[in-house]
């Protein structure tokens, strides 16, 4: 039996672009947040915004409306691309999401007690209570993975991801006992939380949402360098001086808090976290200094479009963006798939 | 200069390694050498600090193990383990600047990746520098790994090298190129050099001291030269005599 392997060259601009790579999808970004700005049921020009040319209306509008929602599409869509790459890392396998170790099902679960066992909630919980829960199951997702891996002494990645598709198993039970306790109302409005949607956003939220987000986006860019040595086997890590076991823990706290601090604001938003890595490999190489900061920028880019799309295609009413992200990103995804593992080996 | 002390490694009850005593010098090549499943890759690990041993301790320099801190053991010594894949389409150069993880902090990049450039000719892999290192072959992947182990102990003076396996994959040429390479290096820079492997000719001709190791223990050790006879390996490999002989052709006396 003979495998026939042929090895790939890379491109060589791959490794010549990595600031004006970063600049330019800043610029993008900043483009994208000021199209979105303008865009929605009331019109405000491009060119008056720039030029500060508002109404008291256009004013309200943007401040009080489009800015936060611009503002947590980009944060939150920063946060699962992030999130993605690191875990991608962590697991040595491009195609890994925060979703593998159980952490979405664990939050959409919490999110399912509050909605169907709490019943209505008023005032301040009430406003932010599927929030809190959302954040408190995706920490409790991460701290049982811990506490489980302390019980085999070891923090192994093969045993986190079987723990992961347990607790995701697990995850799924109660939310389908409690789908099946709820009431119409309530199925409804669980329904609509898994499927995703920046609807709620407001600058607390913004806040809040980015004063987590931004502190662990910069710790696991900060870990990028080792990160890319742990793609060796943790042995070959410790051999070159890196604390395998301190850098995971680092990758799966800071992973958990962004992510469920991402899924509290908007629910589940699928694809962002698998494809923009994936992307951005592809085009600027794995070397986890440049994916990191780049797929937060494309993350930031892509759910912002998704979100503007979300509400403007069916306006005045609202499409669920975690909907649209896997209508667009499942088929392309799979094109990408195609495309790449046909006649060749890995990659 | 490592010494493995009294070594003895159990698991589930049953001993990988028994009272394990051995010496690896400055400056020279040693071997271990022994039938699958006898605890050389076991022992190897207890040597590089990747698994604990039960009981027993191992000293780099005198110095015990567990009072190095990681950095301080990954300037003076490199690993070479046998392949773990990599699924990340890294090229070949990048994999090899890894090795100069250690040094990151207090040495420019430019230099780190001059260096990687200088390993990747060492080892015959220049033209391969560019690649993408999953879709490159096995013995192509083995000897840019080897590179990258090279670069970590690149300016270090006593440093030592342990090897699993290193020319597994390796075609002759390359098997040759390699170990003589190791035997430069070895010279030049007075490293410790521990070699597991499973060739008794590359052995007999490469390494300077050898030990065998059967069901966890010890079975002898001392100069290759003297230690590898027909007689000797047909008793440790569980071989009829007249096998071990063919295996050498002519070239072992006895």
């Amino acid at each position: 039996m003979t495998v026939i392997r042929k090895s790939v060259s890379v491109p060589v601009f791959r490794r010549r672009v990595n600031i004006p790579a970063l600049f330019l999808l800043a610029v993008l970004l900043v483009m994208a947040a000021l199209t979105a700005a303008s865009i929605g049921a009331v019109s405000i020009p491009l060119g008056d915004i720039l030029s500060f040319n508002l109404s008291e209306q256009q004013q309200a509008v943007l401040s009080s409306i489009r800015f936060p929602r611009v503002l947590l599409a980009v944060i939150v869509g920063a946060s699962l691309a992030i999130s993605g790459s690191a875990m991608q890392g962590l697991f040595r396998n491009p195609l890994a999401d925060p979703g593998l170790i159980g952490i979405a099902a664990s939050a959409a679960l919490a999110v399912a007690i509050v909605i169907v066992l709490a019943g209505p909630i008023s005032g301040f919980f009430g406003l932010y209570g599927l929030s809190f829960a959302a954040f408190a199951g995706a920490l409790i997702a991460c701290f049982l993975i811990f506490r489980l891996a302390r019980l085999t002494g070891g923090f192994s990645v093969t045993y986190m991801l079987l723990t992961g598709i347990a607790i995701n198993a697990l995850a799924g039970a109660g939310v389908g006992v409690l789908t099946f306790l709820s009431d119409d109302q309530q199925l409804r409005t669980l329904t609509f939380w898994t499927m995703g949607s920046l609807g709620g956003a407001l600058w607390p939220s913004v806040i809040v949402v980015s004063t987590i987000v931004v502190p662990a986006s910069i710790i696991l860019i900060r870990n990028a360098r080792e990160l890319n040595v742990l793609l060796l086997g943790e042995n070959e890590a410790k051999y070159l001086g890196v604390d395998a076991e301190r850098l995971k823990r680092t990758i799966v706290i800071c992973t958990a808090l962004s992510v469920g601090a991402a899924i509290s604001v908007s629910g589940i938003i699928g694809f962002v976290g698998l494809v923009v890595p994936h992307l951005i490999r592809l085009t600027l190489g794995p070397d986890h200094r440049l994916l990191i900061p780049a797929s937060a920028l494309l993350g930031a880019i892509l759910l912002l479009l998704a979100d503007t799309l979300a509400r403007t295609v069916v306006a005045p009413a609202e499409m669920p963006v975690g909907v649209l992200t896997s209508l667009i990103g499942g088929p392309f995804f799979l094109w990408l798939l195609i495309k790449q593992y046909s006649g060749r080996f890995g990659l | 200069m490592i010494d493995a002390e009294n070594i003895t490694y159990v698991i589930g009850g049953k001993h990988i390694l028994a009272n394990v005593h051995a010496s690896f010098e400055a400056g020279r090549i040693t071997t271990i050498l022994g039938p699958n499943g006898a605890g050389k890759s076991t022992l190897l690990k207890c040597l590089t600090g990747a698994i604990n041993p039960t009981e027993g301790r191992v000293l780099i320099d005198g110095r015990d193990l567990g009072e190095y801190t990681l950095d301080e053991l990954a300037r003076c010594r490199a690993v070479l383990s046998q392949a773990t894949p990599i699924s990340f389409p890294f090229t070949a150069h990048e994999i090899v600047a890894m090795g100069r993880n250690p040094y990151s902090n207090n040495e420019s990049v430019a230099r780190n990746s001059h260096i990687a450039d200088e390993a990747l000719k060492l080892v015959d892999a220049w033209h391969l520098r560019d690649r993408s290192f999953p879709t490159l072959s096995g013995g192509e992947q083995q000897r840019i790994q080897f590179a990258r182990v090279i670069t970590q102990i690149w300016e270090t003076d006593g440093a030592s090298l342990l090897l699993d396996e290193p020319t597994s994959a390796l075609d002759l040429k390359h098997q040759h190129q390699l170990l003589d390479l190791v035997r430069d290096l070895c010279t030049a820079r007075r490293l410790t050099v521990i070699i597991v492997m499973h060739d008794l000719n590359l052995a007999y001709h490469c390494t300077d001291n050898c030990y065998f190791i059967r069901e966890g223990r010890i079975e002898g050790g001392g100069a290759s030269r003297d230690l590898l006879t027909p007689k000797k390996i047909a008793e440790i490999f569980d071989l009829p005599e007249k096998y071990a002989a063919q295996r050498f052709g002519v070239s072992l006396p006895g």
